[in-house]
């Protein structure tokens, strides 16, 4: 067993090559003969009726083959949205249609109208500006407090307010919050906004749709992180396609972070009107266009409260969220700020009491939905940031009064009062690890040699906990869930040995094909070389629900293991036969096949060699080949956690916040290959940092979007970043998988914003500043105007 | 974009004569217009390239001013004028990126005027010459607001003239997104005088900040200006800093030129 | 419509384009050098970063009658000549800086002409060097990392065994 291939090896990423040289192959990269160009004509107004579309003059322009508008697609179904969410009265939320085009009304900046379907790209944008609409204007909904209200603007006429659902959770434990923070012995307060943020992976998205007339299939190649949920979504719910004739593919992506989670409109215009045009569709979407199509991430409003006892314990949380919908709803949308939130509520602590009122509202803006992380850094910030107040207003260190609440270790598995069941963890392991990273204990001194250069030193904690892997699917069907949760793998053995693993997740940087070949090749004992991982790609793959969530090891990766042990029973079979021993006999180490006390030995190779030739073979007890299939569905989802601590300096005379350091110490359970799952730490605090201190997506007050390209919207640089110091040294692994590991895509994203805003106050209160919040971003001019209030 | 005719003459006359046509527009490095033209914002029919202009090009230093043609790139600026005019390269070598400052010029940058761009400040807070094809405009009279200047139709930045500071330094604070200047101050100590330059902060564009210009011409030391303050009225308020901010952001940044200048 | 010629990898390579042609759709489209991307439409990502005699300069920033008669050298002619990577590539594979892998090949074009001008950067002229490259995966880490790397400097481990 070579040490850099298996389980615990960092080995080096095989799809590396590629992308070095230029031969990665993504969705732009693929243009087909006879190819047509869309582009989109989408509204720069928030909220209007639309009159009258004439597209007179543009049909006559050079190059345009058909130009579409929202009556093409009469046939067609809404965009779905894949869960639905019951109020705290039991009813079931308001679901707007959702159509391809926009039908009647445009409801947000970036709305599709019109599509120019034309001989080339510039053809297409040339006759799109000669395309006329008319469009009243309707006042447009933008704040979320005031659209709630009786007599609002309404997004949508035909539901009954702007309110999409006012979601308690756990309803039963409402009035017993409600006591409980009335009696209780001191009470934090803390209102703020998790700011909304645009996911912009690099590589924008991209749609090609080819129908074939002769066999009746469409094909779609797609910037997709879960190409299965798009062909069922847009197949079964949009076009009326049966899986068996659409094809999907989702190449090479170049980032995801959620926001290619989702099926878009863009998707089922190109694949309809590839039929319509009798040619393949292409659509590449600018950067500009992504700002305002593709989903947003965050945008809650939240009031929390902390309730605490005379020796500092945590009595109660209470959480009053107001939830950004936008005008629709994104595929995963409202599950977002109920399920993948008010479940992580109660934190690392052993608070005995949560309610958690979430209110979702539809406003005239971009959709919103899953951005890395997902409700569960909404719930981390802002259980965070108010642990962080009370310890301060109560003069406790803030490490301390953590520890003082924590779950302990020999509490686990531990049920919360927002119904999930951690299953392990060790947060004093964590905590303390972080501290001994930071240098805690010298911290002081560091304060005082900043002072000396005029700088305020801050230093930020916060603890996380996360929920990865949601599952089981019977339990999230519960929650209104439209569909499974599970993940598949077929692992096929070729006749020689070496073996492709065709799995449901996707990678789209997380390095897949290099880590799920580990663990296979450590489970047989094979070279990893011998391994190839086959994934995005409907006609290949079994049906599987993609990446996300922190998902593909934790779920993706059991099922891989799962196939894999199915291999493993069969082979042995066969090497019992061929070896004339009793299958209980049979071991299987670094490739080889034995018999315990014995010398007798088969290679793998000549295992497999025999599935498919099998000539001196137990025909009659089990078929030929080596292939099996696992469907994957977890019985919990895994709870990774962890310290992650920011250390900051401000410039008093611009409010400017330098990140000094940022340290994590995570626990992931076990782990795969160590240099991938620190990268997704270090992508992942960077996308935190990012939140916390640049970016921030601004409507103003006529619903235009302020932020909408690079030049407004912050993206962090290389500049604005620290080296990251993080460890993954304290493992608890999971209970309830095989593989024993939590997942570690999100967890950066979810953990570093409080850390980072947390810095920042300890900064300005430990240089005599009275304040005690500052919204994020934390730029230096909010940051100026809080210190000069 | 729209199609355009591409033409890419070799002599300033070549450039004017081309220019002469309706709908025609100069491009040197093309680091803003080429983006407002993908944006549909610029149209123009014919786009006369001026980066095959030899005359164009290039830095020298002689009888205490530096002449800098209108097509040489910041990139070559940075490295070039560094001997004779330290402050200056040190602006131009953190204009944008690595990437933009080789093809950005500073005739392009000066015909556009971005109000937070940076070498307006230098220009103006140099007390320059802007030479074109047809005339020379002292700093003073060329910068006009926010992308406006006093060229004509046509009219083509064929060079600059710097009068070389005793010392000089300048202070970018960045926008977080762009990296332009969210406020940006260009300081420049003359044996007659100092002159204060304010890029990204006034919506009437750069601007002189005269007040501290005596303070430092009597004393150039950054307690000079200490009891000074600018007024908030027409600095640009948006995303990234309100105008109180910015008006602060100008002393801070005015002071800590004046330390740095050497 | 015009005919420009140029050298792209060594290779003198030919075409006719419009004005409003842009290097990068020359390279994409004309020549099927898929591998310099389009990120974003403000000259900001840096993901089209290509050498245009010798200078790194964004072909999303510059129209293809810009480079008539250039020599331009993009990711596909970074690698050695016998195929295998070039140093700066292989301390990419080898320090973990790529995820997705889009920014890459502008990231690794900034990287090869930081490093022909300024052999043994800091790591602080190494970020300022990155500051028109944006990656939204590896939080710029492991690319700074690898780029010390490539210059022959010490780094620590990639990641605990």
């Amino acid at each position: 067993m070579p040490k850099d291939g298996g389980i615990g090896a960092s080995t080096k990423r095989r799809e590396d090559v590629r992308f070095l040289t230029g031969k990665g192959r993504y969705t732009d990269d693929i243009n087909l003969q006879n190819q047509t160009y869309a582009w989109f004509v989408r509204s720069d107004i928030a909220h209007g009726t639309i009159q009258n579309i004439d597209t007179s003059d543009a049909e006559s322009m050079d190059g345009v083959v058909k130009i579409f508008t929202s009556k093409d697609f009469e046939a067609a179904g809404g965009i779905p949205c894949g869960w639905q969410v019951t109020d705290r009265f039991g009813q079931p939320m308001q679901e707007p249609k959702h159509p391809i085009l926009a039908e009647g009304k445009v409801r947000h900046v970036g709305d599709p109208i019109a599509v120019v379907v034309a001989e080339t790209l510039e053809q297409a944008r040339d006759a799109a500006e000669a395309i006329d609409i008319d469009i009243d204007e309707l006042e447009p909904v933008l704040d979320m407090k005031a659209a709630i209200q009786d007599g609002a603007t309404k997004v949508h006429d035909d539901l009954t307010s702007n309110l999409c659902y006012d979601w308690g959770f756990v309803e039963e434990n409402r009035e017993a919050v409600d006591e409980a923070i009335k009696n209780a012995h001191h009470v934090t307060t803390l209102e703020l906004v998790n700011n909304r943020l645009c996911a912009n992976p690099m590589e924008p998205r991209v749609a090609v749709a080819d129908y074939s007339q002769a066999n009746d299939e469409y094909t779609l190649y797609t910037t997709s992180q879960n190409p299965h949920v798009i062909r069922l979504l847009m197949g079964a719910f949009v076009l009326s396609i049966p899986e068996h004739k659409l094809r999907v593919v989702a190449p090479d992506v170049g980032g995801g972070f959620g926001s290619k989670i989702y099926h878009y409109a863009e998707e089922a215009f190109v694949t309809h009107a590839s039929k319509i045009v009798g040619r393949p569709v292409k659509w590449t979407s600018t950067r500009s266009e992504a700002f305002i199509s593709d989903a947003h991430g965050r945008d809650h409003v939240t009031k929390i409260e902390l309730a605490m006892d005379e020796n500092h314990k945590f009595t109660a949380v209470r959480t009053d969220t107001y939830a950004n919908m936008g005008a629709y709803l994104s595929t995963f949308a409202p599950s977002i700020p109920t399920w993948l939130h008010g479940t992580l509520m109660a934190g690392n602590y052993t608070t005995p009491l949560v309610y958690v009122n979430v209110k979702a509202v539809f406003t005239n803006t971009v959709p919103v939905d899953a951005y890395r992380g997902a409700g569960r850094p909404e719930a981390t910030f802002q259980l965070e940031r108010v642990v962080d107040k009370a310890a301060r207003e109560i003069g406790m260190d803030p490490a301390e009064l953590r520890r003082l609440n924590f779950i302990k270790p020999d509490q686990f598995p531990y049920d919360t009062p927002v119904a999930v069941t951690y299953d392990t963890g060790n947060y004093h392991a964590t905590l303390d690890k972080g501290l001994e990273m930071v240098d805690y204990a010298n911290f002081d001194a560091r304060v005082a040699e900043s002072k000396a250069r005029g700088k305020l030193r801050g230093l930020g904690l916060a603890h996380f906990i996360e929920a990865c892997g949601i599952a089981p699917s019977n339990l999230v069907g519960q929650l209104g869930a439209r569909a499974g949760l599970y993940e598949s793998a077929t692992v096929r053995v070729n006749a020689t040995g070496s073996i492709s693993v065709m799995t449901g997740s996707h990678s789209h940087g997380q390095g897949h094909e290099t880590s799920f070949a580990q663990v296979v090749a450590e489970m047989i004992g094979i070279d990893a070389s011998q391994v190839d991982i086959v994934h995005g790609d409907t006609s290949k793959t079994p049906m599987g629900m993609g990446t996300y969530g922190s998902r593909s090891i934790a779920v993706g990766g059991s099922a891989m293991v799962r196939a894999t042990e199915k291999i493993i029973n069969k082979a042995k079979k066969i090497a019992a036969h061929l070896m004339e021993a009793s299958e209980g006999d049979i071991e299987l180490k670094d490739g080889q096949f034995t018999v315990a006390g014995t010398d007798k030995s088969v290679a793998w190779g000549d295992v497999t060699l025999a599935a498919y030739v099998p000539h001196n073979y137990p025909l009659e007890e089990i078929e030929p080949g080596l292939e099996e299939t696992a469907f994957y569905d977890p019985s919990n989802f895994t709870y990774p956690s962890g310290a992650y601590i920011c250390e900051v300096e401000v410039d008093p005379d611009t409010g400017k916040v330098d990140v000094l350091g940022f340290i994590a110490a995570d626990d992931f359970g076990n782990v795969i290959n160590p240099m991938i799952v620190e990268g997704q730490v270090h992508g992942g605090v960077a996308q935190g940092i990012g939140q916390a201190m640049l970016e921030n997506t601004v409507f103003d007050e006529n619903g235009q979007l302020l932020s909408g390209s690079f030049m407004d919207y912050a993206m962090p640089r290389a500049s604005d970043m620290p080296m990251f110091d993080v460890d993954h040294s304290c493992q608890t692994p999971c209970t309830h998988n095989p593989l024993g590991v939590k997942g570690c895509g999100e967890a950066g994203a979810i953990g570093s914003p409080p850390a980072v805003v947390n810095a920042v106050i300890d900064a300005l209160q430990r240089g005599g500043y009275d304040v005690d919040h500052i919204d994020m971003p934390v730029s230096p001019s909010r940051v100026w105007e809080a210190m000069n209030k | 974009m729209h199609n355009f005719e591409f033409v890419k003459p070799s002599t300033v006359e070549e450039a004017v004569a081309a220019l002469q046509s309706d709908e025609a527009q100069p491009m040197s490095g093309g680091q803003t217009l080429l983006p407002t033209m993908k944006q549909r914002l610029a149209a123009p029919e014919k786009l006369v390239s001026l980066t095959g202009i030899a005359s164009m090009q290039g830095v020298s230093a002689v009888g205490g001013v530096l002449t800098i043609g209108g097509a040489t790139t910041h990139a070559t600026v940075a490295t070039e004028a560094a001997a004779h005019y330290p402050g200056l390269a040190g602006l131009a070598a953190h204009i944008g990126d690595p990437a933009v400052r080789n093809r950005g010029t500073i005739g392009g940058s000066l015909a556009n005027n971005d109000p937070a761009a940076c070498y307006p400040s230098a220009a103006l807070g140099s007390g320059a010459t802007i030479v074109t094809n047809a005339r020379e405009i002292a700093a003073d009279d060329y910068f006009q607001g926010m992308f406006t200047t006093a060229l004509e139709e046509g009219e083509i930045v064929t060079g600059v003239r710097f009068p070389i500071p005793q010392a000089s330094n300048y202070q970018k604070f960045e926008q977080p997104a762009s990296r332009f200047a969210l406020t940006g101050v260009f300081v420049a100590k003359y044996a007659d005088g100092v002159r204060v330059a304010v890029t990204g902060a006034s919506e009437e564009g750069v601007f002189r900040w005269t007040e501290a210009e005596a303070a430092l011409s009597a004393n150039f030391s950054p307690d000079a200006i200490e009891g000074l303050s600018v007024s908030a009225d027409g600095m640009i308020g948006d995303l990234h800093g309100t105008p109180a901010y910015r008006a602060h952001l100008i002393k801070v940044l005015t002071k800590r030129a004046v330390a740095a200048a050497s | 419509m015009s005919k420009i010629s140029m050298t792209v990898n060594g290779k003198s390579v030919s075409g006719e384009v419009e004005g409003r042609t842009l290097l990068v759709e020359f390279l994409r489209e004309d020549l099927k050098l898929t591998g310099t991307h389009v990120g974003c439409d403000t000259s900001q990502c840096g993901a089209c970063t290509v050498h245009v005699d010798g200078k790194q300069v964004k072909s999303c920033t510059m129209f293809a009658a810009e480079a008539d008669g250039a020599e331009v050298k993009t990711i596909e002619g970074e690698a050695n000549a016998d195929g295998s990577l070039s140093v700066v590539q292989q301390a990419f594979q080898d320090y973990h800086g790529l995820q997705c892998g889009f920014c890459t090949p502008g990231m690794v074009m900034a990287a090869t002409a930081l490093l022909g001008k300024n052999p043994k950067p800091t790591e602080l002229e190494i970020r300022e060097h990155l500051e028109g490259n944006i990656c939204r995966c590896t939080g710029y880490h492991n690319i700074v990392k690898a780029i010390m790397a490539a210059s022959g400097q010490d780094v620590p481990a990639v990641a605990a065994e």
